[in-house]
């Protein structure tokens, strides 16, 4: 059952053929169809290969190597292009098809009447491809060019309505900040083979005696740069927030439930690796960990609808790498599911909003749309709750892991994973207030002509399409209750445990006790509620509270101006001295400067000018031409 | 084992081309237009591919194994002057050689030529003739010949078919690289008197001359002279200055073939003389060349960010990309050695793509400044997917060619020098910011309602961009065919540098004129 693995990334990739070359012919909506059941069709064999993996006994038994070819060959390098099946990628897997199917259906809905419409299944088939090599690939190589491959998705889906310049920049810098980020990516493949001869996981993972210490916290350092720039860490997070320029399912797939977490991906792939090197642990959950609080903060004073939730994806993601600090590395992935689910559910549900609103998205001219929008209120709120934390959904099981595991490594850095799930549950709770309650504020936005001709005239936000509200309702029941990925199934099919042998560790740490545990998970239900009980009274009454929006928050730490007067500005100012003084006048300079002297030395700047270069030049091949016919006439004779 | 061919197939390359160049220039003048014109294109494109066709022969036929020269072709010409026509092909020859055999009828095709349509077939197929040559020759003097009968076309195609300052651009080019030719002379006279002082014999032989034993002063003097030419060619920083005018002031056709073809005459003539010729000149001053490499591709790129001229743009990207190649020779691993090798071809296939594209942007919009390009992708968005893949291919995407090659040089060069490899990785990142700056320039945004729509591919320009868009994706995917023949022949090369510097022994290298010299190079490293 294993031996169909290699279909998972080639059915996106037919998609992705078959769309790009008669995408146009096939039209809308047949193109998205095609779009999305290449992926469907790639989740089902993602199914048939867990279940063929569970049926194998744990171990050194579920890690199936399946060659495709030998990709790069030179002297020692030896890097084929082949896909490691185990337990970690089969979960990833798992749930990049299921979401990436359930996005690709409601996009046939979305994006129906966009004049691009099958570019942009093309794009969004590819970016399931380039996610799927990311997570089976058998070494670091293949794993590379996924990460590119989904880098450059991004880049396209993100200026997908590339007249608007605020996408197409939107886009440039995404791209640009992952591949700053990526140096590091490069940077430890060569040091890894270096040391080890190999870049195969298995193979590194056999020769880690070989690796002294600080090599091996250089190497994990150097992906967790990359890490930093794909998954949005400090400092390289601002392209995220601008990436929500793209349509609302890409920010749904992409910037929330898949490509965001390859960093964490990575990092728990190379675990074998970071469980070495305990300063590079410590690195990890700190930056994770401020990450998530930082973020936090901007998101609680965001305006736009689609930058709350980006935010609150950085903070997600930051909880992920605080898990990975502390070597939870099941409930990093653990988080990274649900936060699949339910943030993907926000944002489809946002999409919903902004879909039945015009392309409105400003939170402060929503409101009380829980009566026109019955469907997405409900679905909606079952995401908030989940991410905010209360039990039973998803998030509360999810986050508790993290905290848990957090409090018994890193006390302090559990202290503020537990202020941060406070502000998590604040921020979410504002936007549900100021979208879904309160007055309607949204009637001068309905007044605007809309982008598609379906719903024109309505003066009222509509509900949208089944296509749209099929995955709408699929993810919340997927975000209510994956929280059940950690009851304690039986062991040869746990869901979460069977990573266990992956990663070398538990979930759970076994000194902490079953009271230390309930308190802790007592305290998570409480500043969620806390957070919850003190944004709904504030956001539902009025809409504009200053006080709570400072201009620091609202502008995220003036992060893109310091950025810009720091290192933008200055490289510009250098590239143009580099062009107009270096290049124009000094090297160049030099160069005219000394054909002149030559010239007006031998008095023949004339002759050059009226044609003695020419005559020389006819000299030379006539020369030339004469003495190669001469020795090709004896060479052939 | 001077002949292990029964057809002279390398002397037929050379001649091919250089035949069809004659057939060209001697089209009756009588003719009307409308016939000459058609016989002209006639005679280039029969005479391109015909040779294209032999060049794939040449390559299906080559056997790889052992990394020796193939298909020798060696006639004893002035023997007392030394000279000999001795041709052969290796693994690192090989692809350059099929590289150019593709771009030259694509670059043929793909320029609108309006005027003396004879003169200019006829010259882009002599200077075929004179890069064929130029890539198989194994005598010295013969490989000048060649190397300097290639900068006539050039002038000629720039000074005759060029833009605004086409005459500036081809008089700088001419008389940069010639001067730059006459140090590659002056070595070469020089190499070949030392020999005949050492030997008695006075040849020009590459074999031959490869067994003459060098001080390390004169290896590095010679080396220098060498190297002068060749950097000058390539271009290396900082003597890249003719190439931003030449490229940007040339026909379609030269700008590709400059690029494509002609600046791999100067990496190939460092990988095939230097490093043969001079291994402990090379050894010692490698940190001198890798150093103008890692400048050559920061600074390559930092220009190309300032600049807003499409043609400028992809010459300092050239710049940059040459610089790669610097490093990966000088890095002296079999992987950065090969992937210099690989992206001699791929760079010259991606310039050749970019080119060829912001040619038919000009003939659609008479411009290739990106402050006076808009929105270019709405109205012709095939053209703009065919630019992309060229952009992508020369960021350096996996997948695509680049990436196989920029890995395979700076993994080979962090292997010998760590921290330059390092650097070159910055490399990486700013071909990301100019290119991305110049495509959101000049395809994003609405487009200008001044301007006309912009017209899409027609089904020939499709064509001539095709097969360099399959090339580049196969190649990207698919390299071990091209690697597997790169790469035995890298091996004797390294083996030979690393056997000269280690066991260095002035006593073993004096027997130039033992008759089995000529086999040695080959027998030497086979495994």
């Amino acid at each position: 059952m294993l031996h169909s693995a290699y279909l998972m990334p080639l059915l996106p990739l037919a998609g992705f053929v078959v769309l790009a070359t008669c995408g146009r012919r096939l039209g809308d909506p047949l193109a998205g169809w095609i779009g999305t059941l290449s992926v469907a069709g790639s989740f089902v064999v993602a199914s048939v290969t867990y279940a063929g993996l569970l049926q194998r006994p744990g171990g050194p038994q579920r890690e199936v190597v399946q060659t495709w070819f030998s990709w790069i060959g030179v002297g020692g390098l030896q890097v084929k292009a082949a896909l490691l099946v185990d337990p970690l990628s089969v979960t990833m897997a798992l749930f990049v098809t299921s979401v990436s199917a359930l996005i690709h259906l409601y996009s046939i809905g979305y994006m129906h009447g966009d004049a691009d419409y099958p570019k942009f299944f093309v794009y969004m088939n590819l970016f399931v491809t380039s996610m799927l090599l990311l997570v089976l690939g058998n070494n670091l190589l293949v794993t590379f060019v996924g990460w590119e491959g989904v880098g450059v998705c991004s880049y396209w889906l993100i200026s997908f309505w590339f007249e608007r310049d605020s996408a197409a920049s939107a886009g440039q810098k995404a791209f640009l900040y992952n591949r700053l980020a990526d140096m590091g990516f490069l940077v430890a493949i060569f040091l890894v083979f270096s040391k080890t001869g190999t870049l195969d996981y298995l193979g590194v993972f056999s020769h880690l005696q070989a690796i002294t210490p600080g090599a091996r916290t250089a190497i994990v350092l150097l992906l967790f740069v990359a890490a930093c720039g794909k998954s949005a860490q400090i400092p390289l997070f601002p392209w995220l927030a601008d990436a929500m320029e793209g349509p609302t399912p890409v920010s749904a797939l992409i910037h929330a439930a898949t490509m965001v977490t390859a960093g964490v991906y990575l990092m728990c792939r190379v675990s074998p690796l970071l469980a070495l090197s305990h300063p590079a642990q410590l690195v990890v959950g700190s930056v994770g960990a401020a990450t998530a609080f930082v973020a936090a903060l901007i998101a609680c004073a965001q305006q736009d609808i689609k930058k709350v939730l980006a935010y609150s994806t950085v903070s997600q993601l930051g909880y992920m790498f605080l898990a990975v600090g502390t070597g939870a590395y099941e409930a990093a992935i653990f988080l990274m599911v649900a936060h699949a689910f339910f943030k993907g559910l926000l944002f489809l549900g946002a999409g919903s909003v902004i879909h039945g609103l015009r392309d409105e998205q400003d939170l402060k001219r929503m409101g009380n749309l829980r009566r026109y929008m019955k469907l997405t209120f409900f679905t909606f709120g079952i995401g908030w709750l989940a991410i905010a934390g209360i039990p039973p959904l998803s998030g509360f099981w999810a986050k508790g892991d993290i905290l848990t595991n957090a409090f018994a490594r890193y006390p302090a850095l559990w202290a503020i994973g537990l202020l941060t799930a406070a502000l998590t549950a604040y921020y979410m709770s504002r936007l549900v207030a100021l979208a879904f309650y309160g007055d309607d504020r949204w009637r001068e936005a309905l007044a605007r002509p809309d982008r598609s001709a379906e719903g024109a005239g309505s003066s009222v936000p509509h509900e949208a399409p089944w296509v749209m509200a099929l995955p709408l309702v699929v993810l919340s029941v997927l975000a209510f209750f994956a929280g059940a990925l950690s009851l304690p199934w039986h062991p040869a099919w746990d869901p979460l445990r069977w990573l266990g042998p992956v990663f070398g560790s538990n979930l759970y740490s076994p000194v902490q006790s079953a009271g230390t545990k309930w308190a802790l998970a007592i305290a998570d239900a409480l500043v969620a509620l806390v957070g919850l009980g003190v944004a709904l009274p504030l956001w539902i009454r009025r809409s504009e509270r200053p006080a709570l929006e400072p201009p620091a928050l609202r502008r995220a730490l003036y992060l893109d101006d310091v950025y810009d007067a720091m290192l933008g500005r200055p490289s510009e100012a250098f590239a143009h001295f580099a062009a107009v003084v270096v290049d124009n006048r000094v090297i160049d300079g030099a160069v005219n400067g000394a054909g002149r002297l030559v010239s007006a030395a031998g008095g023949a700047l004339r002759r050059v000018q009226t044609g003695f270069v020419r005559q020389y030049a006819l000299g030379i091949v006539l020369g030339a031409v004469v003495l190669l016919a001469w020795m090709a006439s004896r060479a052939l004779s | 084992m001077t002949h292990d061919s029964v057809f002279p197939f390398l002397t037929v390359l050379v001649l091919l081309p250089a035949g069809a160049a004659v057939v060209a220039a001697l089209v009756p003048r009588n003719l009307s237009e409308r016939t000459a014109r058609l016989v002209v294109s006639g005679v280039g494109l029969a005479g391109t591919l015909a040779t294209l066709a032999l060049a794939i022969t040449i390559t299906v036929s080559y056997q790889a194994a052992g990394g020796g020269y193939r298909l020798v072709s060696r006639h004893e010409w002035a023997s007392s002057l030394g000279i000999s026509w001795h041709l052969g092909v290796d693994g690192i020859s090989l692809f350059l050689i099929l590289m150019a055999a593709v771009l030259f009828p694509l670059a043929l095709v793909s320029s609108r030529v309006h005027h003396q349509r004879r003169a200019y077939v006829a010259w882009v197929l002599l200077l075929e003739a004179g890069c064929m040559g130029s890539f198989v020759a194994l005598d010295l003097v013969l490989f000048f010949l060649f190397f300097e009968l290639t900068l006539v076309p050039v002038y000629f195609v720039v000074a005759g078919w060029g833009f605004v300052r086409r005459g500036y651009a081809a008089i700088k080019f001419f008389v940069y690289t010639f001067l730059g030719s006459a140090f590659l002379l002056v070595g070469i006279v020089a190499l070949a008197f030392i020999h005949e002082h050492q030997t008695g014999r006075l040849t020009f032989d590459l074999v031959d001359l490869t067994a003459t034993h060098l001080g390390l002063a004169s290896q590095v003097l010679l080396f220098l002279a060498f190297t002068a030419s060749f950097a000058v060619k390539v271009p290396i920083f900082p003597f890249h200055t003719w190439s931003p005018d030449a490229y940007a002031e040339a026909p379609v056709a030269g700008s590709v073939i400059l690029a494509g073809v002609m600046a791999k005459m100067g990496t190939y003539g460092i990988v095939r003389f230097d490093l043969t010729l001079f291994p402990r000149a090379v050894v010692d001053l490698a940190p001198l060349l890798l150093t103008l490499g890692v400048i050559g591709i920061i600074y390559g790129a930092v220009v190309a960010a300032a600049t807003r001229d499409l043609k400028r743009l992809v010459a300092y990207s050239s710049l940059a990309q040459l610089g790669f190649i610097v490093l990966g020779t000088f890095a002296l691993s079999t992987q950065g050695l090969s992937g210099s090798v690989l992206q001699m071809v791929n760079h010259g296939l991606i310039v050749a793509v970019l080119f060829i594209v912001i040619g038919f942007i000009y003939e659609r919009r008479g411009t290739w400044q990106t402050s006076e390009l808009r929105g270019l992708q709405r109205g012709a968005p095939v053209l703009a997917a065919v630019f992309t893949v060229g952009m992508m291919a020369s960021i350096g995407l996996p997948g695509l060619n680049g990436f196989v090659g920029e890995l395979l040089i700076l993994l080979g060069t962090f292997l010998t020098h760590r921290w330059w490899a390092v650097v070159a990785t910055a490399g990486v990142v700013l071909a990301a910011i100019y290119l991305l700056w110049a495509y959101q320039q000049a395809f994003h945004h609405e487009p200008d309602p001044q301007s006309p729509t912009t017209r899409d591919l027609s089904w020939r320009e499709g064509l001539v961009v095709a097969p360099l868009v399959v090339i580049i994706f196969f190649l990207g995917i698919y390299p071990k065919p091209v690697l597997d023949r790169i790469t035995p022949s890298v091996n004797l090369l390294i083996h030979r540098v690393e056997t000269a510097t280690s066991t260095h022994q002035p006593s073993v290298a004096t027997g130039g004129s033992h008759p089995g010299t000529p086999v040695r190079v080959q027998v030497g490293g086979s495994p």
